[in-house]
């Protein structure tokens, strides 16, 4: 394995309020982590600090590569990908919602075209392409999400209860859309749930997050 | 009443015959207050982003002033800049007063304030989930700020739309730095004034017509383009 993520001693609080205490892992194997914990358990921070959106209070995140250290600059952002339990819907078409994350990365012509038709079809969304993706169901706007996410071929991916409050073909749509990126390659992804089954269906690695902390189980 | 009833026929008759100097008259105001809101939004939007992005001291107390100036009465700014533009003043040496230059100086002072502020107001109304959406696909600080921008373009061309309503209504600073020349600083508001000193109150009446049929097209152009965006994102 190639690429991996090592979280050293983070610490994070807010408001005085201990979310990750002491909190270590290395993600250093291609597949699927599950990320299991009660409400508040910091299983949100904890992705949220992984992916470079928020800084821990302590502690380290590190992305190895070929044995080294990777600075966190805008290349290595654009190696990970984190979709949000809300996805953060850009006001345009379901189309250019999906072709964001291509563009700002210079990516032109029918390579946007040809990989954002690939990521519609993947999520069932072909024929809603031209449509604003504010009009999407809860269901329809999650599988956005992860075609948002998966269009850019991540080494790392984490999802934030990707399945929450989606309905029954939404949640088989983007477990499918997971599997096949567990398949295709080299990618790790990390998932939170709540989901016992869906974590048992997907997950490679079972992990539980306690006390600040991330415990293999 | 009969006056007013006249006054119309032969303002209809101006506008139907399309008079030359009616016609010069609405192109000079269209280009005075065009170009003067262009420049209120080039600087405008970058001060009203500056403002909503970035944390910095004072950003409280400049955003206090943009909100008092989108108030700002019109002759203060004449006054202003007549002193400032006067052969005494401290420009005095470029000549500028009494020339359409002065005149866009002095709406561009007046839009600046309603473009920057309404701006500010948009962007930091956009959702934070935009950012952080917008950084987890990977986009730079810059792309962010683009992302934010385009998503607040609704509120920002209000702002500008906005800024155009002030500008075309204005008439005590461009009276008083234009000077009201014909044929070379008289626009729309500055010849209703004359005229109806004048006791002419077709020309008056007539620019009065136009002024409000632009001012109704803007604003329908407008609430035809959001109601179109709203439908589109299904609200």
């Amino acid at each position: 394995m190639n690429f991996h993520l090592t979280v050293s001693h983070i610490y994070k609080s807010y408001n005085g309020n201990q979310v990750l205490e002491d909190c270590s892992f290395s993600f250093d194997k291609s597949g699927i982590y599950i990320l299991m914990g009660p409400n508040g358990s910091g299983k949100s921070t904890l992705l949220r600090i992984c992916a470079l959106i928020e800084d821990p209070d302590k502690g380290e995140i590190n992305y190895l590569s070929g044995g080294s250290v990777l600075k966190k600059d805008i290349e290595l952002r654009r190696k990970i990908t984190l979709v949000l339990p809300r996805i953060g819907v850009f006001n345009t078409t379901v189309f250019k919602n999906i072709a964001y994350g291509l563009k700002i990365r210079g990516i032109t012509g029918n390579e946007v075209k040809d990989r954002t038709y690939k990521a519609l079809e993947c999520v069932g969304l072909m024929h809603k392409r031209e449509q604003n993706a504010l009009t999407l169901s809860s269901g329809e706007t999650q599988r956005l999400g992860i075609a948002r996410a998966t269009v850019l071929e991540p080494e790392i991916l984490f999802l934030d209860e990707p399945t929450a409050f989606v309905d029954a073909k939404s949640k088989k749509i983007i477990e499918d859309n997971i599997l096949r990126m567990k398949n295709n390659g080299h990618s790790i992804v990390i998932i939170t749930t709540h989901d016992r089954v869906q974590a048992e269906r997907l997950g490679d690695r079972l992990l539980l997050i306690s006390e600040g902390k991330i415990f293999s189980s | 009443m009969h006056s007013i009833i006249k006054g119309f026929k032969r303002a209809f008759f101006l506008i139907v015959n399309l008079d030359a100097e009616l016609l010069g008259i609405i192109f000079l105001s269209l280009n005075v207050s065009g170009v003067a809101l262009i420049i209120a939004t080039v600087v405008g939007l970058p001060v009203g982003s500056l403002t909503g992005f970035k944390k910095f001291p004072g950003r409280g107390l400049l955003v206090s002033i943009l909100n008092t100036f989108m108030g700002l009465p019109p002759v203060v700014v004449g006054l202003f800049l007549y002193l400032i533009l006067s052969r005494s003043g401290p420009f005095g040496f470029l000549a500028l007063l009494y020339s359409p230059t002065a005149m866009i100086i002095a709406q561009s002072i007046l839009a600046f304030p309603i473009v920057a502020s309404i701006s500010h107001s948009s962007i930091i109304s956009v959702d934070p989930i935009i950012k952080q959406a917008s950084m987890t696909l990977g986009a730079t600080p810059f792309q962010v700020s683009l992302n934010i921008i385009k998503e607040a373009r609704y509120g920002i061309m209000s702002g500008i739309i906005a800024g155009f309503g002030r500008v075309m209504a204005e008439v005590g600073a461009v009276l008083m730095v234009g000077g009201n020349i014909a044929g070379y600083t008289r626009v729309m508001t500055t010849t209703i004034a004359l005229e109806t000193d004048k006791g002419n109150f077709e020309l008056a009446l007539a620019l009065g017509i136009i002024l409000l049929t632009l001012s109704l097209f803007i604003n329908i152009m407008l609430h035809l383009f959001q109601r179109k965006e709203m439908i589109r994102a299904g609200r």
